[in-house]
């Protein structure tokens, strides 16, 4: 099949979204509800485009290209709906960006400044405030909620949960757990994928941290606390790490659980082991990994020689890799010669 | 099981005694061979979807069945093919009567051709407009021709499992659905084996719970799927992927309601009434400040001139016509000059406003087309479901900037920014109740600006009706009755008897009270201004 935007000729696969083609084209077009991963849901109406012989504009996200169509992304009339649509968004947003976390990584921020719309035509009546900090990683501020659906979608579809939904109708709309009972009474796994999707900052982590997103670099690791290899971005602001992204380009997909997300605080934390230790006259001291290793290896032998294999037993973690919990067992039965291995996951 | 023999037996002997019976208590007379309503309202009425109404007892099967009910049934499975119903249906032109008027005869043929394991039909009998009742008539009178145009639909597409989505406002249409689809299973009218011709059908009911926006169809099949009623994102047709993700036909009651007489009577009988374009007849819930209120069919085509006033009788009070909306809160309002105007979908479009779903709300001199235009938007605000922004955020922005202007604290600017919004409301909705929400104020906006800029450049209401920016006095021709006095809630007014009254504004509350008892005549001694 084959499409014109914006002038130019493309081809593209039957079923393809508009938004897709263009994506496919190189051209962008600013969405706030839409991610590859979910079902469609046309909600925020920002990725409108202009189709030749179509009476009103349309959201690209939930149009399927249709052969010869003739489609304009930015067109007058696109910029103005689009337009229009962030001023009633940004009017019923608190104008917090001085002070919000989300700034620099806020969707509806860069829009509205791509789009030069500067603080809402119709700040007058705003959505009622709520607040929910029951959980005991993130928070959820309504006011600054643009409805978008992400954060309802990626529970019900990507995480099974269904914690949250929407509850009212029309402006008094809110994302909210069953009977208002607060996200640390609901089935709320503290997966954080909510806050992940979150194009603003009314899902935000519980962040011990003050930091600017152009602060930081993003530095990919493999999730250490399972064997499933998560891969994530740590974000970094000078040699601390200061959030964790999900990484799409993974066998993980965005999606990560409540540790990943959350867990690493431990990184820097002031107890934390960074040199092995020995116990000397009854006392932990610092030590070299040479003499903690030939301590090891010592007693192992003794142990072995004077009571056989049997006396060892090994206990590794599910936060090994896979790898590391293989070599471990070889380890044991191989060169100590004994079954006596298992892990932590056995739980 | 139903055979024809025995649908035969029960009109023979029970019809004579209805009509005999209707006759004897004047209510009604004989049009030709038909049984019609008596009376001078009915005189101009043609009734297809309402013709049983008022004159079959609804919670009786044997009464539908002898004014020539399920007989559209009988002789379409015994004696036509499915593909024989959808050509019936299409050639006969009719329209959905829920509002779009998509042509019923289209949309069963994508169904029809649609192969699938399951299908569904569906009636939509969330009728949610203000003031419009025509459904809950048809439903609470005449259940069968619902139930009946559904089997119809359901053997030419090809499915066999019906919903009724009613709203549980409107108990006693739920209890005569009841009682008809009971009474229909046991007569094997409906369920397995109809007429013995191997065709199955069965329909349940599904009870609404107060969301106008279920009426829209993929709302309404969320909530029969147990969801929140949000209208899903338009990315396929429902008669391809709809209920469960099964080809489903979603359709009005009143469409229903015609499609059994269009396959007794033929689509050239059909055609023969209403307009080229718009066949047949058209149900209107005639309402507001009309002398006759009340549920009118008439064919398509008909004069707003005819129906308001040779049916409706004028405006109330003897008080000048003004205006009509047109379908409900999406609809527009048409001012008195254009008053002969053909009632038909294409006409009424060609007029800013719509046919709806039969909401016909008549105003008078006292109408103020600002405040009008805020009630229905009132309207959709409370309804908007709140899934997408123009819609959501748009309609309220609407919303108070109209209410500030009936407040007499509008600003320059202010149309302005009410037909910015209008156009990206209509234009950049998700469904059909925020693409037509701003109706009301684009086209009071056209026939009626001077009202808007008399409110805001002049602080004044010409209609006298925006509290705000009206004053209630007494003139000089006041012969001191007292009467004004006595009627006043919070009294404010004082005076004595046979002399000159006056109102204390500072406590006036304006309303309405003592104009409405002024006994001076030709002009009352209380005056608005």
């Amino acid at each position: 099949m084959q499409v014109t935007i914006n002038g130019k000729n493309y081809d593209v696969e039957k079923n393809t979204t508009i938004l897709k083609a263009c994506k496919d084209a190189g051209i962008e077009i600013p969405t706030l509800c839409h991610d590859d991963r979910l079902s469609p849901s046309g909600a925020c109406r920002l990725c409108l485009v202009e189709v030749e012989g179509w009476k009103n504009l349309h959201t690209s996200c939930t149009a399927i290209c249709k052969d010869n169509m003739v489609i304009q992304t930015h067109s007058d009339k696109v910029i103005k709906g689009r337009q229009e649509v962030l001023d009633l968004l940004i009017s019923n947003h608190p104008l917090e960006c001085l002070t919000c976390e989300k700034s620099g990584a806020c969707k509806l921020q860069d829009y509205c400044y791509e789009y030069g719309i500067t603080e809402g035509t119709y700040r007058w009546e705003m959505k009622k405030p709520y607040f929910d900090s029951s959980n005991p990683f993130y928070n959820f501020d309504s006011r600054k909620c643009i409805l978008c659906g992400l954060c309802v979608r990626v529970c019900d579809e990507l995480q099974g949960t269904s914690a949250i939904g929407f509850e009212n109708r029309g402006f008094e709309t809110n994302v909210a757990t069953p009977f208002n009972e607060g996200l640390i009474n609901s089935t709320c796994v503290s997966c954080g994928n909510c806050v992940s999707v979150c194009p603003v900052g009314a899902l935000e982590p519980k962040s011990k941290e003050k930091f600017r997103y152009w602060e930081t670099r993003d530095v990919r690791t493999t999730c250490s606390y399972c064997g499933v290899g998560c891969q994530m971005d740590l974000v970094v602001k000078g040699n601390k790490v200061v959030d964790v992204k999900p990484a799409f380009d993974a066998l993980n997909e965005g999606l990560l659980c409540v540790k990943g997300k959350f867990s690493y605080n431990f990184l820097s934390h002031p107890d934390r082991l960074k040199r092995p230790m020995v116990k000397k006259d009854g006392v932990f001291v610092e030590t070299s990994w040479e003499e903690a290793y030939n301590l090891i290896v010592n007693k192992m032998k003794s142990v072995k020689e004077y009571y056989g294999s049997e006396a060892f037993a090994g206990l590794t973690s599910a936060r090994c890799t896979n790898e590391e919990n293989y070599l471990f067992q070889k380890m044991f039965r191989a060169v100590l010669g004994t079954n006596n291995v298992d892990h932590c996951a056995r739980l | 099981m139903m055979t024809k023999e025995r649908m035969d037996s029960i009109k023979e002997v029970l019809k004579p005694k209805i009509v005999e019976k209707l006759i004897g208590e004047d209510k009604v007379e004989l049009r030709g061979d038909e049984v019609v309503l008596k009376g001078e309202y009915y005189k101009k009425q043609v009734r297809i979807a309402l013709k049983n109404c008022d004159i079959v007892d609804p919670t009786n099967i044997e009464e539908y069945i002898a004014f020539d009910g399920y007989y559209a049934l009988y002789d379409s499975l015994t004696k036509k093919k499915p593909g024989d119903i959808v050509e019936e249906i299409k050639n006969s032109l009719l329209r959905g009567r829920g509002g779009a008027g998509f042509p019923t005869g289209r949309k069963w043929d994508e169904a029809y051709r649609y192969q699938a394991d399951k299908k569904y039909i569906i009636c939509n009998a969330d009728e949610g407009d203000p003031g419009a009742f025509m459904d809950r008539s048809i439903l609470e009178k005449d259940p069968h021709s619902v139930l009946e145009g559904m089997a119809l639909g359901g053997y030419a597409i090809g499915s066999d499992q019906g919903y009724i989505y009613v709203r549980a406002e409107y108990p006693m249409a739920v209890k005569r659905l009841e009682i008809a689809i009971k009474q229909a299973r046991e007569y094997g009218l409906l369920g397995e084996n109809i007429f013995g011709t191997g065709f199955n059908f069965d329909i349940e009911l599904r009870l609404g719970s107060g969301a106008f926006v279920c009426g829209e169809g993929t709302a309404l099949m969320e909530s029969i799927e147990g969801r929140r009623g949000m209208p899903r994102p338009k990315i396929h047709r429902t008669a391809h992927v709809g209920l469960w993700g099964k080809p489903t036909i979603i359709n009005n009651v009143e469409t229903l309601a015609n499609v059994p007489v269009i396959i007794n009577k033929g689509y050239e009988w059909f055609r023969g009434i209403g307009t080229e374009e718009s066949p047949g007849t058209k149900v209107f819930a005639l309402v507001g400040k009309v002398e006759n209120a009340g549920l009118v069919e008439v064919p398509m085509g008909m004069t707003l001139r005819e129906i308001i006033f040779d049916i409706g009788g004028g405006a109330q009070d003897g008080k000048e016509y003004k205006a009509v909306q047109t379908g409900g809160p999406s609809g527009g309002c048409i001012p008195a000059d254009l008053i002969d105007t053909p009632v038909d979908f294409e006409s009424l479009g060609k007029i800013w406003s719509i046919m709806g779903s039969g909401g016909m709300v008549v105003m008078d001199e006292n109408t103020c087309m600002v405040d009008i235009a805020k009630f229905f938007l009132d309207f959709s605000v409370e309804e908007s479901c709140g899934k997408c922004v123009p819609c959501r955020e748009g309609t309220k922005r609407m919303y108070e900037i109209l209410d500030r202007i009936t407040k007499g604290e509008g600003v320059e600017g202010d149309i302005e920014r009410l037909e910015e919004l209008s156009e990206t409301v209509s234009s950049a909705s998700l469904c059909g109740l925020g693409q037509t929400a701003p109706n009301p104020v684009i086209t009071t906006l056209k026939y009626y600006r001077h009202e808007y800029e008399d409110h805001i450049h002049n602080k004044s209401c010409p209609a006298k009706s925006c509290k705000p920016l009206i004053k209630y006095f007494i003139e000089d021709t006041c012969i001191g009755c007292t009467r004004c006095a006595k009627a006043c809630p919070v009294s404010c007014i004082s005076g004595k008897v046979k002399e000159l009254h006056v109102i204390d504004q500072s406590m006036c509350i304006k309303c309405g009270a003592c104009y409405d008892v002024c006994p001076v005549k030709p002009i009352k001694a209380v005056s608005i201004i």
